[in-house]
């Protein structure tokens, strides 16, 4: 073995990452452009109260010192009044759900509409009901929970992440090195005194070198963006980020070990990339799923990749609390490497 | 001197096909010798199999006396007729890589000069012409100061200029003491760079020679033809063998020098005359029936 061969080729894949300017950007826009979406989404989706329409009002804001609604439903929090001019533009946002509930303020008593179907308005309606009957004692004992909350973007972070080394590695040397088989590109190296382990060694280092600079690149940006909390240790979140790397290439490896055909090969990724996609709990939990899907999934390395992260990042987990997931990955890399070298071949 | 290669009973079976069919050849070490045929004769899966890049399904090769072992990769050069580069390195990057894959490899200096390759060395490998990847790939089969060098139709595909020019590095390097083997559909390329030739055909060799030595074994004589018009005495009383062939009338001789002699004697008019000796081409058709290239 030769040490010095391993970091020609070595070097040789890096240049390809780094110069193929579009899966280049790529690498790095795809998880970007998912975790902003997703802030995006769920930003627009949390609640946001309940939208009361007022009129006759000539502006949005409305003025209410001469109105006749009590004080307690005016200042209730979670309640977002719009003015309108007249019935007639009022009832049409109300029957297009734009509003939840609609008031006309400058009778004695006031008159309301609310939509017969629509659980805020008549979530509403009680609130206003209620708020012409006297304060009363409050009813029974409250506690404040406090903690942080656990966005769903905390908990998509990882999965993304997990993702994209997926991708990586099954693409950046399983569909690479076949292609290169089929092209005659491993031909032209098995003729040099290159030896097979050498070279797939070497496709294997690249590509881990090559995810984790992803994902610190990555990291940085989603945390300037999004500020990404950790509970756990970074120490102990980087190594189940490598060993997943590495168990996830190892795959790879063992896709590129045979097979002259793009498309067969494709498919084979395709094959093994979506239901890791959606077994491997990247975009949601599998609680309620049934036990032999749950079962399944055990196989599939980023199931335990993404499920020792999480723990670590959202739960402060430590690295012992997770070693049962390590161990999982560290038997996945030793098959596929072993299996991989069996199986390999330059020609076919 | 020993040889440096010999093949001997050398089979190679495909499923069903069987792509090389008993060949043996031995080759004495400075010599460039040729495989000539046809397409699908055989010529890259003899040559792959000789390069250990395939598995022999049958027959012996020896290098040097022996069978391969691992030095070989490092003592022979091989430029593959269907082969493409890493993508997104430049010709240097290239060379440099494969420089560094080799124990004692050629200077870059020595590789830039002798293919001529110093004002595309800072091109991505796919933004070359045909002419330029043969060269470069040519320099990859020479980078490691091979004694055995294997060109698979090294000038296929060049235009002639280009084809010249290959020509030429090729010869450079014969001078330099190496020994070649190369496989051809032209015969032209054979001629001009081959001091031994073997003539491929479905998977064995039909002759083996020298280019005269091949012309003298399998072609009589010459052909001489003249326009019809020259003739003014009835066909039928033609002095030699001839057929009529668009407006003009070609005769076989044994011997260009006899044919010309005969022709004059008898006061034949001369002008316009076009005379043609036998070539690799003519040794081909009249061993197979057919032309190298269909
Ligand atoms: N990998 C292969 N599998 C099956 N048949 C092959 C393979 N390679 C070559 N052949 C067949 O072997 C014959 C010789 O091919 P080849 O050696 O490429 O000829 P040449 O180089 O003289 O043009 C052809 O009939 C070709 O179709
Ligand atoms: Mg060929």
């Amino acid at each position: 073995m030769s040490l010095k061969r391993i970091w020609v080729m070595f070097k040789a894949r890096n240049y390809e990452f780094f110069r193929d300017k579009a899966a280049f950007g790529w690498n790095f826009l795809f998880p970007f452009l998912i975790i902003a979406g997703f802030a995006i989404i769920f930003g627009g989706r949390d609640f946001s109260g309940f939208k009361v329409g007022v009129f006759p009002s000539t502006t949005k804001q409305i003025d209410f010192t001469s109105t006749n609604l009590p004080e307690k439903f005016i200042t209730t929090t979670h309640l977002e009044f719009i003015g309108f001019p007249d019935q007639a533009t009022g009832l049409k946002k109300l029957k297009h759900h734009q509003i939840d509930f609609l008031i006309r303020i400058d009778t004695p008593t006031p008159l309301y509409w609310q939509l017969d179907s629509s659980p805020k308005g008549y979530l509403v309606e009680r609130l206003f009901q209620s708020a012409f009957v006297p304060e009363n004692n409050p009813y029974g004992t409250k506690e404040i929970v406090e903690g942080r909350e656990i966005r769903y973007l905390d908990w998509l972070f990882p999965g993304i992440l997990g993702m994209n080394m997926m991708f990586s590695a099954l693409w950046g040397v399983g569909y690479v090195v076949v292609r290169y088989r089929k092209n005659g590109v491993l031909k032209r190296l098995k003729a040099t005194p290159l030896t097979a382990f050498e070279y797939m060694t070497a496709q294997a280092l690249s590509r881990f070198f090559l995810q984790i600079f992803t994902l610190i690149v990555v990291w940085i940006g989603a945390d300037l963006l999004f500020s990404i909390h950790v509970e756990g240790s970074l120490v102990a979140l980087s190594v189940v980020f490598a060993l997943g790397g590495l168990s996830l290439t190892s795959v790879g490896l063992l896709l590129a070990a045979r097979g002259t055909s793009e498309e067969f090969t494709s498919g084979a990724l395709n094959f093994i990339a979506w239901p890791m996609m959606f077994l491997s709990e990247v975009w949601f939990s599998l609680e309620g799923a049934p036990q032999w899907v749950k079962g399944f999934a055990e196989v599939l390395p980023l199931t335990h990749l993404l499920r020792a992260a999480r723990h670590i990042m959202n739960d402060g987990a430590t690295l012992a609390q997770v070693s049962g997931d390590c161990l999982a990955l560290i038997i996945t890399t030793l098959i596929c490497l072993v299996l991989g070298a069996t199986l390999f071949s330059w020609n076919d | 001197m020993p040889p440096i290669l010999e093949v001997k009973n050398l089979i190679k079976t495909f499923k069903t096909v069987t792509a090389v069919n008993g060949i043996s050849f031995t080759i004495p070490p400075g010599i460039c010798f040729g495989l000539l045929g046809p397409n699908g004769a055989g010529k890259t899966t003899a040559l792959e199999v000789i390069e250990g890049i395939t598995s022999p399904s049958g027959g012996e090769i020896l290098f040097n006396g022996a069978p391969q072992t691992e030095a070989f990769r490092e003592e022979v050069g091989i430029q593959f007729q269907h082969t493409t580069l890493l993508d997104f390195l430049t010709v240097r990057n290239t060379l440099e890589t494969f420089r560094a894959l080799y124990r004692d490899p050629e200077s870059m200096e020595h590789l830039v000069e002798t293919c001529n390759l110093a004002e595309i060395l800072d091109h991505m490998n796919n933004k070359i012409s045909g002419g330029q990847s043969q060269r470069l790939m040519l320099a990859l089969a020479l980078l490691n100061k091979p004694r055995l060098i294997f060109l698979d139709e090294p000038s296929t595909g060049l235009d002639p200029q280009a084809r010249r020019n290959l020509w030429e590095i090729v010869r450079a390097i014969k001078e330099d003491g190496k020994t070649i083997i190369l496989t051809t559909h032209s015969m032209d390329e054979a001629e001009y760079l081959c001091d031994e030739i073997a003539i491929m055909d479905h998977g064995t060799i039909i002759a083996q020679g020298s280019p005269p030595e091949l012309i003298r074994r399998y072609c009589r004589g010459g052909i001489i033809s003249l326009p019809r018009a020259n003739i003014t005495i009835p066909l039928s009383q033609l002095p030699l063998p001839y057929k009529e062939v668009n407006g003009r009338v070609e005769m076989t001789t044994e011997t260009i020098d006899q044919g010309l002699k005969i022709l004059m004697s008898k006061g034949f008019d001369l002008s316009d005359i076009s005379v043609h000796s036998p070539d690799l081409e003519d040794v081909f058709l009249n061993l197979t029936g057919r032309k190298l290239r269909e």
